[in-house]
């Protein structure tokens, strides 16, 4: 349960080898000792991750989860909830993908779009019939700025952005009630794994930094967030910049 | 001042007292045992819950997603034998209504908290304590039996003399080994409905404590408040009453025809409007400063109503509103004798967190009981009510460890934030209370937030 002071007793990662799912556990234990589910493909990252947050204090479980699989979602919150309720889940893996790449590949855009926008939103549902049942609960998701205005370096990625930023955004409202929330995450560039090799974009941000505007959103019971938060003026005026002046911008 | 009651079953946000992390349950009205069989009948996998007036600070009377039964509904008084003061009651009933209608009898309760608007049911489950603790031990040691409604749909009357185990897991045990649906309370004569009080205000917690060694034993009923928000050498100023029900021949002449004359009305409510951070440190100093001028430095044989001296709070309805939307959480805590030192450092680390929190009221327990979980315990027991704020939780859990290194506790029914590791190693007959648990509902259908939060 999270108590009255929001300190939070079990975290799922959906995505536990994402720098940002690992940042965020982090940060819960700096505060309190708790139950960590890391849901991910079984790989060496994932054994090294575990190891990383057991020996932070946390009380921890792997649980297999793979996002090109669709019967995974579903098997996978039920060995999360095994162990106990779900207080918070954060839904946080997901690719980049090379434009130049997808822009010659229809397959590739298919792999994409099934792991940045089906396989999220299946995971999404799950969780939610499941929190709704137990009465509480709070599904974290990362979306981008990206989504917010696609272009063209990443449309593809921004797309998928877009579409899972919509998703819980909806489904954080259809909750309403219920008890569960969700909190929508829209991050700027994070220097992560994901991103190693590209150059930071303006206002780059880091893991942790996303993983503290996470836990304080939770929480405060807010609904979105931007990291940094500054990213929240920007997006809302490059929203309204023409399109032609827009397509020339160097971001 | 009772919640507004359903007449149907409903799905509705719970909170406690604090108003802090509520949660949706199906909340359906009791009016009969069969009502308790139904739910256990309907239950899906997240369990039903007894709910009294919701006097619980925290997290005590919420089940998220499962049952939750309104006993409020369930409270007739079955007997009643003015000679012996032994009174049969469905669980439902307020402590204010048990006054309302006995104290003119001539009978008051044997234990009261510091609101009369808890029910028989919630009182035994949180083994609540009073002024009188030194001297009369806490609620459920003033039961003669109870009936409980187990698991398995049966109903149980339980004693200390006839499966005690079960008694004294469900005295403390919050509700968690069954329902409580009806019980047998000795009440305690009276002759008037006043008290005899003295008054002593006392410049500093030595001298609080002092006096309080001294001079408690010549007391029925005991409490001091204290300022917590001064710092340094004034610290712990506080004011201390004490007093017992005045014999009829001490009443004022006009008095002594209608010497047991009792009436209780909330004078005001206060409105659903206050917003976020309107206690802060400046208001609650100034409180403070007003409160500790206006009482006397020395007075004696004062005489005071039962709602002035035990309940000046109910005087106000609704007063947890004065937190605003974010609510607050209670800390109270308990230490042995000889553990002075840790209740002090306590109080510094609050007073220097710049946390304002409005009343602090300090007690000395008497000797224990039987009760598993039952929180008095031979020592201080120190109360804080405490704004949410930042940086609050670390606050607290610092103070855990405090009390847990002196040998001390918290309390259960203030609870809403201690950690199940912390909770257990301050419950030594923690594992008792869960292999009574495991015997009379194996599979855990009583549940409640707080029991998920502290994994009991």
């Amino acid at each position: 349960m999270i108590d009255a002071l929001g300190s939070v007793g079990s975290l799922l990662l959906v995505g536990g080898t994402s720098d940002i799912a690992a940042a965020t556990a982090h940060r819960y234990l700096a505060e309190r000792p708790l139950r960590v589910v890391v849901a991910a493909r079984d790989t060496p990252r994932r054994a090294a991750v575990a190891a990383e947050l057991a020996a932070a204090g946390a009380t921890v479980q792997v649980v297999d989860f793979d996002a090109d699989d669709p019967a995974s979602p579903a098997r996978m919150v039920a060995e999360a909830a095994a162990g106990g309720d779900v207080d918070v889940a954060v839904v946080a893996f997901g690719q980049l993908g090379d434009q130049q790449q997808l822009a010659a590949d229809p397959d590739a855009v298919a792999a994409l779009a099934r792991v940045n926008y089906v396989a999220p939103a299946v995971v999404g549902t799950v969780l939610a019939q499941h929190m709704r049942a137990q009465g509480h609960g709070v599904i974290v998701a990362l979306s981008s700025v990206a989504g917010e205005r696609p272009r063209a370096s990443n449309f593809v990625y921004g797309s998928t952005k877009a579409g899972i930023d919509a998703f819980y955004s909806g489904l954080g409202d259809s909750l309403a009630g219920t008890g569960v929330s969700v909190l929508v995450v829209r991050p700027g560039f994070v220097r992560s794994k994901m991103t190693e090799g590209l150059d930071d974009a303006p206002l780059a941000t880091t893991p942790q930094a996303v993983a503290e505007a996470i836990v304080a959103g939770v929480r405060s019971g807010r609904h979105t967030v931007w990291v940094p938060g500054a990213m929240r003026v920007v997006m809302s005026g490059l929203r309204h910049v023409p399109r032609a002046l827009f397509r020339r911008l160097p971001i | 001042m009772p919640e507004a009651t359903l007449d149907r079953a409903a799905t509705v946000p719970l909170t406690g007292w604090g108003r802090t992390a509520p949660t949706p349950a199906l909340l359906t009205p009791v009016h009969d045992d069969d009502a308790v069989r139904t739910a256990l009948a309907e239950s899906t996998g997240r369990g039903v819950l007894a709910r009294g007036l919701a006097r619980s600070y925290g997290d005590a009377a919420q089940n998220a997603g499962g049952h939750v039964l309104d006993m409020t509904t369930y409270r007739g008084v079955l007997a009643a034998d003015l000679t012996t003061g032994l009174v049969d009651v469905e669980a439902g009933i307020s402590l204010d209504e048990l006054m309302t209608r006995f104290v003119p009898q001539g009978f008051f309760v044997p234990v009261t908290a510091g609101t009369r608007y808890v029910t028989v049911g919630g009182a035994i489950a949180a083994d609540i304590h009073g002024k009188n603790h030194h001297v009369a031990g806490s609620f459920s040691q003033h039961v003669r039996w109870l009936d409980l409604l187990t698991a398995d749909g049966q109903v149980h009357r339980v004693s200390p003399d006839s499966d005690a185990d079960l008694f004294w897991a469900t005295a403390g045990g919050m509700g968690l080994t069954g329902v409580i649906l009806r019980a047998q309370v000795q009440m305690k004569p009276i002759e008037s409905s006043r008290i005899v009080v003295d008054t002593d205000r006392t410049p500093d917690l030595d001298a609080l404590m002092t006096l309080l060694t001294e001079t408690d034993h010549l007391y029925e009923y005991s409490v001091a408040w204290i300022d917590c928000v001064t710092k340094g050498r004034r610290m712990g100023r506080s004011v201390l009453t004490r007093g017992r029900f005045a014999r009829r021949d001490e009443l004022p002449a006009k008095r002594q025809a209608d010497p047991l004359a009792y009436s209780s009305s909330v004078k005001l409510s206060v409105p659903n409007v206050f917003p976020p951070g309107m206690l802060n440190l400046a208001t609650v100093s100034a409180f403070n400063e007003l409160w500790y001028r206006k009482a006397p430095t020395r007075k004696r044989d004062q005489l005071q109503s039962i709602p002035a001296f035990f309940h000046p709070l109910d005087g106000v309805g609704a007063w947890n509103r004065i937190y605003g939307p974010r609510g607050f959480v209670q800390y109270q805590f308990t230490v042995p004798f000889g553990q002075e030192e840790a209740m002090r450092e306590a109080m510094v680390r609050i007073a220097s967190s710049g946390t304002a929190s409005f009343l602090a009221v300090l007690k000395r327990f008497g000797p224990g009981n039987p009760g598993m979980l039952s929180y008095p315990s031979p020592g201080w027991t120190l109360a804080l009510d405490i704004p949410v704020v930042r940086g609050l939780a670390t606050l607290l859990d610092q103070l855990d460890e405090l009390v847990l290194a002196a040998g001390g506790r918290i309390y259960l029914a203030k609870d809403s934030r201690v950690r199940a590791e912390t909770f257990a190693q301050m419950y030594e007959r923690i594992d008792d209370f869960r292999a009574v648990r495991a015997r009379v509902d194996p599979d855990g259908v009583f549940t409640s937030d707080l029991a998920r939060r502290l994994e009991l």
